[in-house]
């Protein structure tokens, strides 16, 4: 199944200088490792060597932080959207 | 900028030129302004920075911005109050208040941006903006409206109307976001790419992180070029409490103090408290939370500098403490009765940490505690509650003096 990706410009030097990528799969991590076979390379700027999301990625699907979920192992239904955000905005 | 080398990210130390960036392209890591600190050593003396203007803008050497650029609207340099009367109540004999809620829009957060403003014209934006809780809001819309820059503030619509209409005064577009702080801030990091805005706490980050220093230059100065033996700082996002520590940390290596051996304790409410409890359980990463608590301009569930707030607690060996929900009012108003300062609920918060940490033996009583009370008690009336019982009166002597009698039975 086919979701839409929302790309930060931290990551576009990778994409070409897409904002906005397609990819398969039915969990977070599934359509990680489909942005990195369109795209080598991206999936070691997101996640460190055990796979896991590095400290300043953040995640959503439709606008749910997955680490509120099940962290790269959350669910991913057709349709869904995901945006990728770097953590380190903020202040209030 | 004489002083400034680049952009560096803090992970994994790949360097940048002086842009409008935040996130490092290779590991998402912050990106932090990088010094040539034996530049700065040689240009600032105790004597130059005494001399200098009676705003943060004495400390510019250590800014990341051009000289004499500045857009002031006459930021910091705000009093360090020896409080006798609290620290007689909590048995401290050198208890100072930090009293940032006296600056031009009552609260610190016109030191960030203040730096970030000049930056943005410096960058030649058009358009300042932030995501904001409140404090950040106002101080951005009124630093745009110095500079002549058009101003977009967003901010979670459930917001205290004191810092709505403080924010509208100015002239701001605003945009109220359905949901949380959270919710908002990620939007706007979406936003950022999409539009080429300075927004002070997304892309121009770097800049903006660095005004926080000043309130450690600040305290160090005014306690006679000394570092305090105690800080209690209030936790949003933790960038305030690594900034001052920051600000003494410089000082130290441009021999402008001794040794900075401050314990940097962290203060955050009961009700979103991420990073305390982390430092609790003995986390490096911080595991967000869904806040709930009256202290909105510290609800910050996700907070961004969270783990390097993490290593100042251990580096420092302060102490992560949590404020009750039901003590932050009572922290208010104990601040109130002894000094006559009015701060708002994050003030509530520190205050009420504090008592916990002297209870905890954390702080003695002859040790120099600074206290940080980071904005002013009239942008959160509505946290007051109804606690005011007036003597009701007819303006009649008889009946105003049977009532004051009554009332002292």
């Amino acid at each position: 199944m086919s979701v839409s990706v929302r790309i930060p410009t931290p990551l576009r030097k990778v994409t070409n200088g897409e904002d906005k990528a397609n990819a398969d799969g039915n969990t977070v991590s599934a359509i990680i490792a489909s942005l990195d076979s369109q795209f080598p390379g991206i999936k070691s700027r997101l996640c460190d060597d055990n796979g896991e999301l590095r400290s300043f990625v953040n995640i959503y699907v439709n606008g749910e932080d997955i680490r509120f979920m099940e962290g790269v192992g959350s669910g991913v239904n057709s349709g869904d959207e995901i945006s990728i955000v770097p953590a380190v905005a903020g202040g209030r | 900028m004489p002083h400034v080398k680049c952009l560096q990210c803090r992970e994994c130390k790949s360097e940048y030129p002086i842009e409008p960036l935040n996130a490092c392209e290779f590991c998402f890591g912050p990106l932090e302004v990088s010094y040539d600190y034996d530049s700065v050593a040689k240009a600032v003396s105790r004597k130059s920075i005494e001399s200098g203007p009676n705003t943060m803008w004495r400390y510019h050497d250590f800014l990341p911005v051009e000289k004499d650029s500045a857009v002031d609207i006459s930021t910091g340099f705000t009093p360090l109050i020896h409080a006798k009367n609290l620290g007689r109540q909590l048995g401290l004999d050198h208890l100072y208040i930090k009293n940032d809620s006296v600056n031009p829009t009552f609260s610190f957060k016109d030191r960030p941006v203040s730096v970030t403003t000049t930056k943005a014209l410096e960058f030649e934006f058009e358009v300042l903006a932030c995501v904001s809780t409140g404090n950040l809001m106002g101080s951005v819309a009124a630093h745009g409206a110095k500079a002549g820059m058009q101003t977009m503030v967003f901010y979670p619509a459930d917001l205290e109307q004191g810092k709505i209409q403080g924010a509208a005064v100015y002239g701001p577009t605003m945009v109220a976001v359905e949901g949380t702080y959270d919710q908002a801030n990620r939007f706007c990091s979406e936003l950022a790419d999409a539009h080429r805005w300075a927004f002070v706490n997304i892309n121009m980050r770097p800049y903006y992180a660095e005004g926080s220093k000043t309130l450690g230059y600040e305290i160090a100065e005014q306690l006679g070029w000394k570092a305090p033996d105690h800080c209690v700082v209030p936790g949003a996002s933790g960038e305030l409490h690594t900034k001052i520590w920051k600000g003494l940390e410089e000082f130290e290596g441009a021999g402008l103090i001794d040794k900075a051996k401050t314990k940097m304790h962290l203060a955050q409410a009961e009700g979103c408290s991420p990073i305390v409890e982390a430092f609790e359980s003995g986390n490096n990463q911080v595991k967000p939370v869904r806040p709930q608590t009256i202290a909105k301009s510290l609800a910050i569930g996700n907070p961004a500098a969270g783990p390097y707030s993490l290593e100042v607690l251990r580096e420092t060996g302060g102490t992560g403490v949590f404020a009750y929900e039901n003590s932050i009012i009572d922290g208010i108003r104990l601040l109130a009765e002894t000094e006559g300062i009015f701060t708002e609920t994050a003030g509530g918060v520190v205050i009420s940490s504090l008592k916990r940490l002297v209870k905890q033996g954390k702080i003695k009583k002859d040790e120099v505690t600074v206290a940080f009370v980071t904005g002013n008690g009239l942008k959160t009336l509505e946290a007051m509650g109804d606690f005011v019982v007036p003597i009701e009166t007819k303006p009649d002597l008889d009946t105003f003096q049977k009532k004051l009698s009554n009332q002292k039975d």
